[in-house]
């Protein structure tokens, strides 16, 4: 029996093995491949396409199902990286915030080098009214200030949310506008102004 | 020929194009596709397809009617529902395009650059390839998606498809599966299919090549996926690279026993 056991466990063990190296091995072979096939344009470089960083990197290996305490660690690190405003206003201009919203531009390979990028928020999230055509990947964000409030820990929490998704949910969709250079810090105080701005009109 | 054409012409003129942006594109879609019944501009690349398939070029004037598919010398008929394979003339797996490109070099001895020049056409720059790949396809209407995985390069192409389709990288952090891995979701009004679904992706692989009203082009695998990189932000695919032919290969494999219905008709 204790031999069956053995037999059993060196068997899972060996399997075990066998496909983390496969993972590995395919992993390295994708790279080696996509260092063949593609080429940078525009803004869009390879250097961004081949040096995953350790989000990247643990998102891609783990798509479904990442331990707890590796999801955890991811947060704290990448909490980290953010950057508040230096000069303690978080918000901007709600107009500008809604045009950066609407603007589904930047960094893609037909875009231009050092172009004004949009924030795009409309492709997955409802913000004002107004604007039906808006996708559903992330939550609705209408009326956000109206019901969240405008107390330092949730906009401090907001600004932290755009500028690095991953500070609290590891592996979300959201880009990393602030930590990935997309949106510039004003562009980001804008956005917020969108957000909680009672002339807003996402809060009407 | 030309009637048909005028015919095409005279429908797409009677739809509004602000039609698209109404409640929901793909009921507008539905609609645009009862109307042209039977019919899709797609056929007239068919047809010119078929043309080209048989027309006779190259210095030694050869056509492609003995260009192996998959199934044999010449056969065109259920070809495309068992690509990509495995083709042990050049022991690697190959999807439609790169055996197309295969073929127009080592029969029709056309150089590589001959043999994959305009591999996406536009307006007065019409894309052979896009023709043939219009033919070819449209060969496989009606049967099953039936790609092998057996031979272990047909199996390292679909590990690496499912690889890069999970890769998250790029300025935006995104990989295929932020668009393509849950059900019913939206770019703004846009629905994506969930490729980890079967009934998703038979739907949507079923359905490529098609031509496209937005750009008035049939569009092939290779130009839809180039495409998803470009919205990705990830780096520009060369034409016909492996790497695209190994997410197609995870993709068919995901759409298995999808019933095949293209060229079709989209946006």
């Amino acid at each position: 029996m204790k031999i069956i056991l053995s037999a059993i466990a060196i068997s899972l063990f060996v399997t075990g093995c066998a496909t983390a190296a496969m993972q590995t091995d395919t992993g390295k072979m994708l790279v080696a491949r996509l260092e063949e096939d593609f080429s940078s344009k525009g803004p869009a470089t390879m250097e961004r396409m081949l040096n995953q960083d350790e989000v990247q990197k643990a998102c891609s290996a783990y798509p479904l199902d990442m331990p707890d305490e590796q999801m955890e660690a991811l947060q704290a690190s990448q909490l980290k990286t953010v950057k508040y405003p230096a000069d303690g206003n978080y918000l901007g201009v709600w107009k500008e915030g809604e045009k950066i919203a609407q603007n589904g531009r930047g960094m893609q390979s037909s875009d231009q080098v050092k172009g004004t990028n949009g924030g795009n928020c409309y492709a997955c999230h409802q913000l004002a009214k107004e604007e039906i055509s808006f996708g559903n990947i992330g939550p609705s964000l209408y009326r956000y200030g109206k019901l969240k409030g405008d107390g330092e820990a949730v906009v401090k929490y907001t600004w932290a949310k755009i500028y690095n998704s991953q500070a609290f949910t590891a592996c979300s969709n959201m880009p990393r506008f602030g930590h990935s250079e997309i949106l510039t810090e004003k562009q980001i105080k804008d956005v917020m102004a969108l957000l909680f701005d009672k002339n807003s009109p996402v809060n009407q | 020929m030309r009637l048909i054409a005028s015919i095409f012409a005279a429908l797409i003129t009677m739809i509004p194009l602000q039609g698209f942006a109404g409640n929901s594109s793909t009921d507008e879609i539905a609609k645009y596709r009862q109307l042209l019944a039977d019919g899709n501009p797609a056929e007239l690349w068919e047809m010119r397809g078929e043309e080209l398939w048989k027309k006779k070029i190259g210095p030694q004037s050869v056509s492609l009617e003995q260009c192996d598919l998959g199934k044999g010398p010449g056969v065109v008929k259920g070809a495309y529902v068992e690509l990509p394979r495995y083709f042990k003339d050049v022991n690697k797996v190959m999807d439609l395009e790169q055996r197309l490109i295969h073929c127009r070099i080592t029969l029709q001895k056309l150089t590589p650059e001959q043999a994959a020049a305009v591999p996406f056409g536009s307006t007065g720059n019409p894309s052979d390839i896009e023709a043939l790949v219009a033919y070819i396809t449209a060969a496989s209407r009606g049967m099953k998606i039936a790609v092998s995985t057996t031979h272990p390069k047909e199996q390292a192409a679909y590990e690496l498809g499912k690889r890069f389709f999970f890769y998250r990288a790029g300025a935006h952090d995104f990989a295929c599966a932020t668009c393509h891995s849950k059900d019913k979701q939206r770019i703004r009004l846009q629905e994506l299919p969930n490729l980890l679904n079967r009934t998703d992706a038979q739907n949507t692989y079923s359905t490529w090549p098609a031509y496209r009203v937005s750009q008035g082009e049939v569009r092939s695998m290779q130009h839809r996926l180039s495409d998803c990189m470009r919205q990705q932000r990830f780096p520009e695919p060369r034409y016909a690279s492996d790497t695209i032919t190994a997410l197609i290969m995870f993709m068919a494999k995901n759409a298995e026993g999808g019933v095949y219905d293209a060229p079709a008709l989209k946006r």
